[in-house]
């Protein structure tokens, strides 16, 4: 059994490239988050609870009329959650200072742990910073929904041709030069859009200026290694149930170190192997002619 | 008889090849056998279920949440059926890498159950695709989302798979009686042995790093940076249990078609086998202490997850290993047999608590798979068995190559 080594490191070449492009890729989309992202800030001090939002986002985006599901909740006192028939719910929480409403929607993480996930970049982080999905790439392997740290890519289990649902805060609109349908409907002011570092500005001048109002704290700002929405409240966030067990790095770097791992594993294995192939080839001829 | 079939084959026209595939499609043996008749239902009922699944949604035969999008389909089929696979790279390790030629009876049945396993297993997860008419796209290349965990996995499930029918395909040759493309195929088994091992190792260490983003969401008894080198370790000793296992079985059903000299060496093949899987248990049962302390999960051991860790960690790692070792050490089969089962239960068990009990494990409504997504889980596993058994009856797996591969060989 011989074999072509020349042909067989080709192959692994071949392999190698995929795997170096893959690492390319990668550190592209670093680059691009340096640049400026949009996003929105939410405060929860104004949000008065209306529900607003949710009809325009149904609006905007073909999906069903959330009424019905806004008063079953208001009777039962049940928090909702975003599904694949709607992709954001505002919920009102009793907390020291009172009810307080918080709006549940994608983040669109500077370093979204979907986009990370997704094998068909069907999730996909635009250089202007909103998070989409793109129907004609997923495959509906819902790796995205596993690994998303705040559970929001949803799925139409009922459906034979299943699509994610999730907020890309309204990526077609924003190219028109229009807002996102729920920023450009709020009654109270209580949404905000922006380039996200101007958004920090802002919220901490609200915070500075009137700092027996808010908690001295911008969600998103660090959470999953900062997020395009961010969030002001006048009470700790663990009060309104935001998920407070997230981690302030990115969540794609958790997988960082072994997809590293594999061109070197490329190499050094196969080389390796073929080493000690041809080692253990040569002490078994031996071992047999020393039997005859 | 067989090699008569053979003989006419080759050198006669299409009709001869079409008669020759015909018959050798028609079952062999009996057809009622206990093992038919149960299996025959079920994967008939299995295809109905998956006939509602694409027609209605994933929903409709499933139990699965937007909290839980991955249950019986994913946490069983993929990633514990390929960890049962990793017998077949482990082996050709020993017998193509390190020569331990006391090993090669058995390889052309572990690379055929590596095969199918992964045929039927990782296939498991087109059903599972919501859009299954995409799975093109990570592989044709018009999207290719590298930085995903995933998309490793797919493409090493792909290449190996075609490695290991490389490596199977001399039995194929044979099959059909076709010398020259035996002799080439067998020519390329050491490349296709060496890519396979390389890519096992990184797709089995993958299955784990799958997981890794879902930090906060599996409970930290499971979940370390380390699943990845947990799961590969793992899965040397779940290939071998499986081969025990398998082995042991095949042994008494296919037994006419062992020769004399592989019966004799079955024993120590086990015996051998069973010293290894004492080793890799305990290096896993070492570094499974070592990831418990360096997490410094001291606290939650004194809850019920805590108890069920410490229920896999001695029941199927800690006493398994025991067995192996007193098998090993009295030349015991039935207690290496019983090993292998307790093992294999052990890493059915490890993949679940990783993948299905201990996701979202804060829940109150908790993910139990449907009845449906059992049936369809049997049914995979019964059709591979169909194909296994079909494979073996006919081509030379376990019975000894035709004459004219050793004239031909000299
Ligand atoms: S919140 Fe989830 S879905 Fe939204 S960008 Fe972040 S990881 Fe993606
Ligand atoms: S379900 Fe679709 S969007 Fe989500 S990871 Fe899979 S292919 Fe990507």
């Amino acid at each position: 059994m011989s074999l072509d080594r020349r042909k067989f490191f080709k192959v692994l070449g071949v392999t190698g490239i995929t795997l170096a492009i893959g690492k390319e890729a990668g550190a592209n989309q670093a680059i691009v988050s340096e640049t400026e992202f949009s996003g929105v800030l939410f405060d929860a001090v104004r949000c008065k609870g209306c529900h607003g939002c949710e009809y325009d986002c149904a609006d905007a985006n073909n999906l069903p009329d959330p009424s019905e599901s806004i008063l079953k909740a208001e009777k039962t006192g049940m928090k909702r959650k975003t599904d694949e028939s709607r992709r954001t719910v505002v919920n009102g929480y009793q907390t020291s200072k009172g009810e307080v409403f918080l709006k549940t929607q994608c983040m669109h993480c500077n370093e979204p742990a979907c986009a990370a996930a997704c094998l068909t970049q069907a999730m996909y982080k635009t250089k202007e910073g909103p998070v989409t999905w793109r129907t004609e790439k997923c495959m509906g392997c819902r790796y995205c929904m596993v690994s998303c740290p705040f559970d929001i890519p949803k799925f139409e289990y009922h459906s034979p041709n299943p699509k994610i649902q999730k907020c890309t805060m309204c990526y077609d609109r924003l190219k028109t030069g229009e807002l996102p349908a729920c920023v450009a409907n709020c009654p109270n002011d209580a949404l905000m859009f922006g380039k996200r570092r101007e958004l920090i500005k802002e919220a901490r001048k609200r915070i500075y200026e009137k700092p027996e109002i808010y908690v001295d704290q911008i969600y998103g700002e660090h959470e999953a290694g900062g997020t395009d929405w961010l969030y002001l409240s006048p009470v700790p966030f663990n009060e309104l149930l935001l998920k407070t067990t997230i981690q302030n790095s990115s969540y794609p770097q958790l997988t960082k170190g072994f997809l590293y791992s594999v061109p070197s594993v490329f190499v050094l294995v196969p080389a390796l192997l073929l080493g000690i192939q041809k080692a253990t080839a040569n002490i078994h001829k031996i071992s047999e002619s020393d039997d005859e | 008889m067989m090699s008569n079939i053979y003989s006419v084959k080759v050198d006669h026209g299409v009709t001869t090849t079409w008669k020759f595939f015909l018959s050798e499609i028609k079952p062999k043996g009996k057809l009622l056998t206990p093992f038919n008749i149960i299996s025959i239902p079920i994967i008939l009922l299995g295809l109905g279920i998956i006939v509602i699944r694409f027609w209605k949604g994933l929903g409709s035969v499933t139990n699965l949440t937007q909290e839980v999008p991955w249950g019986l389909w994913i946490g069983f089929d993929v990633v514990t059926g390929v960890a049962f696979a990793g017998g077949a790279y482990v082996i050709c390790f020993m017998v193509y890498i390190l020569n331990m030629q006391k090993y090669h009876s058995i390889v052309r049945i572990t690379v055929l159950n590596g095969f199918l396993a992964y045929v039927f297993y990782a296939g498991a997860l087109l059903l599972d695709l919501g859009r299954p008419w995409n799975v093109i796209n990570p592989i044709i290349g018009n999207n290719f989302g590298t930085s995903s965990v995933l998309f490793l996995v797919a493409w090493h499930f792909l290449l190996y798979m075609i490695a290991q029918l490389i490596e199977f395909s001399p039995a194929i040759a044979e099959w059909l009686g076709a010398r020259r493309a035996h002799k080439i195929l067998s020519g390329m088994t050491i490349a296709a042995v060496i890519f396979g091992i390389t890519l096992s190792i990184l797709h089995q260490s993958g299955l784990g790093a799958l997981f890794l983003m879902a930090k906060e969401k599996i409970h930290p008894l499971w979940y370390s940076e380390f699943i990845p080198l947990l799961f590969l370790v793992s899965s040397i000793f779940a290939g071998l249990s499986m081969i025990i296992f398998e082995g042991s079985i095949s042994h008494k059903v296919f037994f006419s078609q062992i020769s004399e000299k592989n019966h004799l060496a079955h024993k120590s093949i086990m015996h051998g086998l069973s010293k290894i899987c004492t080793g890799t248990l305990f290096a896993y049962f070492f570094l499974q202490l070592l990831v418990f302390i360096h997490g410094k999960h001291w606290n939650m051991i004194n809850s019920p997850y805590g108890y069920w860790f410490l229920f896999e960690m001695t029941g199927f790692v800690l006493m398994p290993m025991f067995l192996y070792f007193i098998g090993y050490r009295k030349n015991n089969i039935l207690m290496i047999r019983i090993a292998a089962i307790i093992t294999m239960l052990g890493v059915i068990l490890n993949r679940l608590n990783v993948t299905v009990i201990g996701f979202r494990w804060y829940d109150h409504i908790r993910y139990v798979p449907s009845w449906m997504e059992i049936v369809v889980t049997l049914a995979v596993i019964f059709t591979e068995i169909w194909v296994f058994r079909w494979v073996i009856n006919r081509m030379p797996v376990l019975r000894e190559s035709p004459i004219w591969v050793k004239k031909i060989n000299n």
